[in-house]
């Protein structure tokens, strides 16, 4: 397996071009270089393809959802019908409300998350800091080998009797503890359970080992306020699921407990649940349903931040690249993203305004979560800024980078009126909510990725993705993102729920169902036309051109490794001299300025 | 590329603002309001309605703007900027003081809807003598009218399925209850929704300014039916409602007699 001159790298202490030499000798069996490997370039892409399977996945629910809101009770084409075979291709109300919430789960806990933190985390992190690999290699594959299990258990799910989870990707009790409450509440809430606290420990170690390696593991001359915002966003995103996760993991917990040994956390006395009495359902008495609204969301709120901060890492790193331009206010940038992360841990009540909570405390929670607008108000001003009077290179990663600017926007406008109370005790859980994080989680953060993977797509395989193909891939993308999401604006103003298996059973949604014809429509478009992507990507992954090592002519740290890079990642001796995105300086001729460049006149900060 | 992407991204904030604008010929907008705050919480979404869309605009423009200007070939050098201390600190300051102003705004009227020290005092109804009680339970709505002692126990309670029937322009409290898991109570028309959570008595709010039906409407994942929870609340003057009690009575009243008398 391994040639004598092979070894460990200890805690990044090799120099790097010791481990050049070694790594030419350095020969893996296939196993341990592809499957089982410490190597964070390869768990990065493992976790990038698991991300991207079950983003179709995903999308596969969601389109048997628009199809619902659509045409009510009809039978699907074959390509979605074949989820329901039992019922005739024609989904069932019970089957409704497991689409709905495992389409969520996997959204969040199996597409988003690992694609930012795992994928991009991986990779970026050792590359940007100038690493040779991430401090704890073995943790970090055991990282990407939980979410085996994890995936193994959000599908089990289906094949269990009374079928998936069904109390939504939020999992308020009672619903989601008792038994006879919900047929997705037999096993298969016990099933989400556990895949919850299997994705929870993958996280944990990747945010353990993502905060060592930027704190100890930087290249000489690497100091903080030299670093890519992809990794302060990525090491922010770190740090809320070291402080947040924990609470989850309790709360699942206790869950599970609820649910297997009848403990009464979160369930109250008396319960008459589907006319089986207390005594049945196990009410151990005394518990709150709310309690666990509070420790959900005190996860879950920062866990929204989790899936957006790295993406406005990247989105930054991307734009000043392809616009040739420093970030304008980078320490803004980086103050708001912290600024972000620590309000993010005070604003979790904005979820439960309606719930019953002391309407004191939502007071409270108003003002937190309405001043959290304002650094991502600034982030919005620090991009527009580094625009203005840039050089921009219509490269597809610059357009999906700015494409997610402008649906941020979007996004975090409409946050402004759920986080006002009063205006929210309307339009909670109305299409509006779906529509404002739908801005944020997929027009935002897909769209980075997206774009990341357009733009790093060179470094991870050492080929270019089809540019053409991309660009067709953006524009249509871009199109039918907002003819999906935009009118559920209106549609929220006018009142519809979500989670309603048939708006139409209410006459005040009756006159919705044209306009919901539409959003679906688009949708199956948007859905279709991911195949641009999809063929450029294999294409690309086998035949793309071939380019060295800064196709962008970009000056972050990464760029100065081989791409691919091979085990130990830089084949020289690196030292930092300046920040990340000094592109145009006027101290050297070419319009970019590698951060590892030294310069015979003086340097710049 | 360049005027592409132009178009595409000006077509945002000019698509965006026309939907807006044409939404509410269509339908596509608030059902009426007919309650007395209903008003007041439309207003502070008209207020935040223009506030967030002038953002929109005016940063949407200057993205497309930006790109249209600064898409084009250039051989030179872009401006070598890093900030600017002035601008930051006044795009800092401004929006903290709109955002605080928007929050401040809210307070009275979430206060006036949500606090029980603000619920109307002075009607018929109060939180200590309500009008009812509203249960919800998997896919039903139970209304109990107290007998004419305030009693919510005993056989002369008015127990209605799906139908609230309530006085108009009188404020009307009553305490919202679960069953089994957690409901919500939705009436779009009156801007109003309280979660029903099992285990806790919540006291609510509301006063109808016009007569008519409304969808009753449960806003929170109670399980596979949850989609036709439908229940109607019906609003009719004082003097009808009134009518209509007594007569609910009248006919328990006449059941029960019945049936005892069948006892017999
Ligand atoms: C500009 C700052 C933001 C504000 C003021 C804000 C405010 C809110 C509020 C008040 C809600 C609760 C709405 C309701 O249920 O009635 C909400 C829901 C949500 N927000 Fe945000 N938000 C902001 C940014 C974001 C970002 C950046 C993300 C994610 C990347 C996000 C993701 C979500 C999600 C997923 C939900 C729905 C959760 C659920 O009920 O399933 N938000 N937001
Ligand atoms: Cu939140
Ligand atoms: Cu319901």
């Amino acid at each position: 397996m391994s040639s004598p001159t092979t070894r460990e790298l200890p805690l990044g202490i090799d120099d790097p071009g010791t481990v050049h030499v070694t790594h030419e000798h350095h020969e893996l069996g296939f196993i341990r270089k592809y499957i089982f490997s410490t190597d964070h370039k390869v768990i990065g892409i493992q976790f990038m393809f698991t991300g991207l399977l079950f983003l179709v996945l995903g999308g596969l629910m969601a389109m048997a959802i628009r199809w619902q809101l659509a045409w009510p009770w009809t039978e699907m084409p074959a390509v979605l019908g074949f989820l329901f075979p039992e019922t005739g291709r024609v989904v069932s109300p019970e089957a409704y409300t497991m689409l709905f919430t495992m389409h969520g789960t996997i959204m969040i806990f199996f597409v988003i998350i690992p694609l930012l933190t795992g994928a991009y985390g991986n990779f970026l992190i050792p590359l940007q800091t100038g690493a040779p690999d991430m401090a704890f290699p073995k943790l970090n594959m055991l990282g990407y080998w939980f979410m085996v299990p994890a995936a193994f258990c959000a599908i089990a799910g289906f094949f269990t009797e009374g079928g998936a989870a069904a109390a939504g990707w939020t999992a308020y009790p009672p619903l989601s503890t008792i038994e006879s409450a919900a047929p997705g509440s037999l096993s298969g809430q016990t099933w989400w359970l556990l895949a919850l606290t299997f994705v929870g420990v993958s996280s944990m170690m990747g945010a353990v080992n993502y905060v060592t390696t930027i704190v100890k593991m930087r290249a000489p001359g690497m100091t903080l306020m030299r670093m890519p915002l992809s990794i302060w966003g990525l090491f922010i995103a770190a740090l809320l699921q070291l402080f947040a996760l924990p609470v989850l993991t309790a709360a699942s917990i206790m869950q599970l407990l609820d649910r297997t040994l009848h403990t009464g956390f979160f369930t109250p006395t008396n319960l008459i649940v589907n006319n089986v009495g207390a005594e049945t359902v196990g009410a151990a008495a005394g518990g709150q349903p709310l309690l666990w609204q509070h420790l959900f969301w005190f996860y879950s709120h920062p866990a929204v931040y989790i899936m957006v901060v790295p993406a406005m890492g990247f989105a930054s790193d991307i734009i000043a690249t392809h616009a040739r331009k420093p970030i304008f206010g980078y320490k803004p940038m980086v103050y708001s993203m912290a600024g972000i992360a620590g309000l993010g841990f005070i604003v979790w009540g904005h979820h439960m305004f309606t719930s019953g909570m002391n309407p004191m405390v939502g007071m409270t929670f108003m003002v937190s979560t309405i001043m959290i607008a304002l650094p991502s108000a600034v982030k919005v001003f620090n991009w527009l800024g580094t625009l203005w009077d840039s050089r921009i290179r219509f490269t597809t990663p610059m357009l999906f980078a700015l494409g997610f600017v402008s649906m941020f926007i979007i996004g975090g406008l409409s946050g402004i009126w759920m986080a006002s109370t009063p205006v929210d005790i309307y339009i909670h859980d109305t299409y509006i909510v779906v529509s404002h994080f739908h801005y944020v989680v997929f027009a935002g953060s897909v769209f980075a990725i997206f774009a990341a993977i357009y733009h790093w797509f060179p470094k991870m395989f050492g080929r270019v993705m089809n540019e053409t193909l991309g660009k067709f891939h953006f524009v249509g993308t871009f199109i039918f993102t907002n003819c999906v999401f935009y009118m559920m604006h209106q549609i929220g103003i006018a009142g519809l729920m979500r989670r309603t298996a048939d708006p139409y059973s209410y006459e005040t949604y009756q006159h919705l169902q044209p306009l919901n014809e539409v959003i679906s429509i688009s949708a199956f478009l948007l859905f279709a036309w991911q195949a641009f992507f999809v063929v450029n990507f294999f294409h690309s992954l086998f035949f793309g051109k071939r380019v060295g090592r800064n196709p962008w002519n970009a000056s972050s740290l990464e760029w100065d490794a081989p791409s691919p890079p091979g085990h130990g990642n830089f084949d020289k001796e690196l030292t930092v001299y300046r920040g990340p995105y000094e592109y145009g300086s006027p101290e050297v001729e070419e319009d970019f300025l590698p951060q590892t460049r030294k310069l015979e006149t003086k340097q710049t900060v | 590329m360049r005027l592409i992407a132009t178009l595409l991204f000006l077509l945002v904030p000019i698509l965006g603002v026309w939907t807006f604008w044409i939404a509410p010929e269509h339908g596509w907008w608030f059902p009426k309001s007919v309650s007395s705050y209903g008003a007041d919480i439309d207003r502070l979404f008209y207020i935040i309605l223009w506030m967030v869309g002038i953002t929109f605009v005016a940063t949407e423009v200057i993205l497309a703007w930006c790109i249209f200007r600064y898409g084009r070939k250039d051989p030179s050098k872009a401006a070598f900027t890093h900030g600017n201390h002035t601008l930051e600190m006044v795009w800092t300051a401004v929006p903290a003081v709109l955002l605080l102003f928007i929050a401040f705004s809210q307070m009275k009227v979430w206060a006036d809807v949500k606090f029980g020290d603000s619920f109307p005092k002075d009607g018929r109804f109060t939180i200590d003598e309500p009008i009812g009680e509203v249960w919800a339970s998997q896919f039903d709505w139970r209304v109990r009218y107290p007998d004419e002692d305030g009693n919510l126990e005993g056989a002369d309670v008015i127990e209605k399925a799906f139908e609230f029937t309530v006085p108009l322009g009188e404020p009307v409290v009553f305490n919202l209850r679960s069953r089994d898991v957690l409901h919500s109570f939705f009436v779009p028309n009156f801007r109003l929704k309280q979660d029903a959570v099992p285990g806790m008595v919540i006291p609510v709010w509301f006063q109808a300014d016009e007569p008519g039906e409304y969808d009753l409407i449960c806003a929170e994942l109670c399980g596979w039916g949850h989609y036709k929870m439908a229940g109607r609340v019906r609003v009719l003057p004082a003097d009808e409602y009134d009518a209509w009690l007594a007569a609910e009575r009248e006919a328990l009243y006449a059941n029960g007699t019945e049936e005892l008398e069948e006892d017999e």
